[in-house]
């Protein structure tokens, strides 16, 4: 099969579906190998992005999917009922603390943020951007919380590999390799 | 001291750490410099302010007070004996800039976050078609995914929830058997090679009603008469109904129930 042919295949796939397509997923409708899959994807990703197109073929939450491009948003929004997930800035602070901190206990999220946070956490929880990952092996054994799949499609993340980094704190600032100890004073016991 | 000079939203802050943050960045110190001081002088009166306005000051906020009144205190006194073995070599002003400074990391972490690209604010992918298009990528179906007894009972819920009995007047609600659940959910099957479990409930107008043709449903499904499957997980529960319903031959399934198990509803 022709690229170019494979590539419009792709295309018009990924244009009717409504839900980003797994590499697997792409490879069983249209019956072809993951090499030239993958090569048909790139050229398709980098020709959405060369000539100026109103949509970008995107990586989301380990699938493509066609997604229109930001600056088109207000025209494209006129069209579209939806109302957009509105987070408040408590909100998104917890979930930053728990996108990098993930697995991560509501204790921990109280300490980094000195504030009680359950009823964000409860919010996010809702909202599918967040989800229970488990309990901690610690007293009381606290549930732990992680961000979800929704939350990198909301945000466009491939994996959470693509989270921006941190500002690295300079190193003669502080030395953070004690930071958990002053969240959690259980914790710091517990290691002593 | 001015006093009014940083006045601000006083709703605007998430919690102590960023209040403080805030005045560090206000007064321009480094937050490996801060003067405890000014700083806890101008968060006493922020919180004085905050009373002012009859606002609750959170508890954190007061224990933050005392945390600052009590790092305060230490410039201006000799440690005592019984802190000095308390402590153990950790400094509680230390502590609290460690503190801030990881704070402030997320806070950053918070606004990168918020400048991304948001799916339904900023990029916008294909809208599901109809509510039938649910089921995605249809005409392709996925691996089955097993799905539990809880699953089913998920969607019972949702079927119910907008059923809840109106309260205009009560009228004695009559009695439905089974039999008559398995007939309703029939005539839903006829001639169909597969039905929404939505679809199923559309006709029932009570919970009651949802109830009774659920337990049929259950039923025919413990019978083999009908399949029920969901594409995806999340997606859409479809009932199947075997070759003998669709064509409408049904008429012994009665004897095959076993009503007497449900005589008591």
């Amino acid at each position: 099969m022709q690229i170019s042919d494979l590539k419009a295949r792709v295309e018009a796939v990924l244009f009717s579906s409504d839900t980003a397509l797994s590499m697997a997923k792409l490879e069983q409708i249209l019956e072809v190998d993951t090499q030239q899959l993958r090569v048909a994807l790139q050229q398709l990703q980098h020709e959405c992005h060369q000539e100026g197109r109103g949509v970008v073929l995107q990586e989301v939450a380990g699938g493509f999917q066609l997604r229109t491009r930001p600056e088109y948003a207000p025209w494209v929004m006129q069209l579209r009922r939806t109302r957009h997930m509105n987070l408040s800035r408590a909100a998104t602070e917890t979930l930053a603390i728990i996108a990098y901190r993930q697995p991560v206990t509501r204790a921990e999220i109280e300490g980094l943020r000195g504030v009680d946070s359950g009823g964000i956490v409860r919010t996010l929880l809702e909202k599918n951007l967040a989800r229970v990952a488990g309990k901690k092996d610690a007293p009381g054994r606290p549930l732990m919380y992680a961000t979800s799949a929704g939350f990198l499609e909301i945000f466009g993340l491939n994996s959470l590999e693509d989270l921006p980094t941190l500002r690295d704190l300079k190193t003669d600032e502080l030395d953070f390799t004690h930071e958990v100890e002053l969240e959690m004073d259980f914790e710091s016991e517990k290691r002593e | 001291m001015t006093a009014m000079a940083y006045e601000v939203k006083l709703d605007q802050f998430e919690g102590p750490l960023d209040l403080l943050l805030h005045l560090v960045h206000k007064n321009e110190m480094d937050i490996q410099d801060i003067r405890i001081a000014t700083i806890t002088a101008q968060y006493l009166e922020h919180l004085a302010m905050m009373k002012a306005r009859n606002m609750d000051v959170a508890s954190e906020f007061l224990v933050m007070a005392a945390t600052l009144l009590y790092l305060k205190s230490r410039t201006l006194l000799p440690p005592s004996r019984a802190e000095l073995e308390d402590e153990e070599g950790q400094d509680p002003e230390e502590e609290l800039k460690a503190r801030l400074l990881e704070y402030q990391r997320y806070k950053e972490g918070a606004q990168q976050l918020e400048e991304y690209p948001r799916l339904f604010r900023d990029v916008f992918p294909r809208p599901p078609l109809e509510p039938e298009a649910e089921e995605r990528g249809a005409g392709v179906l996925d691996a089955q995914i097993n799905i539990s007894v809880y699953d089913l009972v998920h969607a019972l819920d949702k079927v119910l929830r907008p059923k809840s009995d109106p309260k205009v007047h009560r009228v004695e609600a009559g009695a439905i058997s089974i039999t008559q659940g398995v007939h309703m959910l029939l005539r839903h099957l006829r001639g169909k090679e597969r039905v929404s479990f939505q679809r199923c409930f559309s006709a029932a107008t009570t919970r009651l009603e949802v109830v009774v043709q659920f337990m049929a449903l259950l039923e025919l499904a413990r019978l083999q008469l009908l399949e029920v499957q969901q594409h995806t997980r999340g997606g859409m529960i479809y009932l199947y109904p075997a070759q003998s319903l669709r064509k409408g031959r049904y008429t012994d399934i009665e004897h095959m129930i076993d009503v007497e198990d449900y005589a008591d509803l």
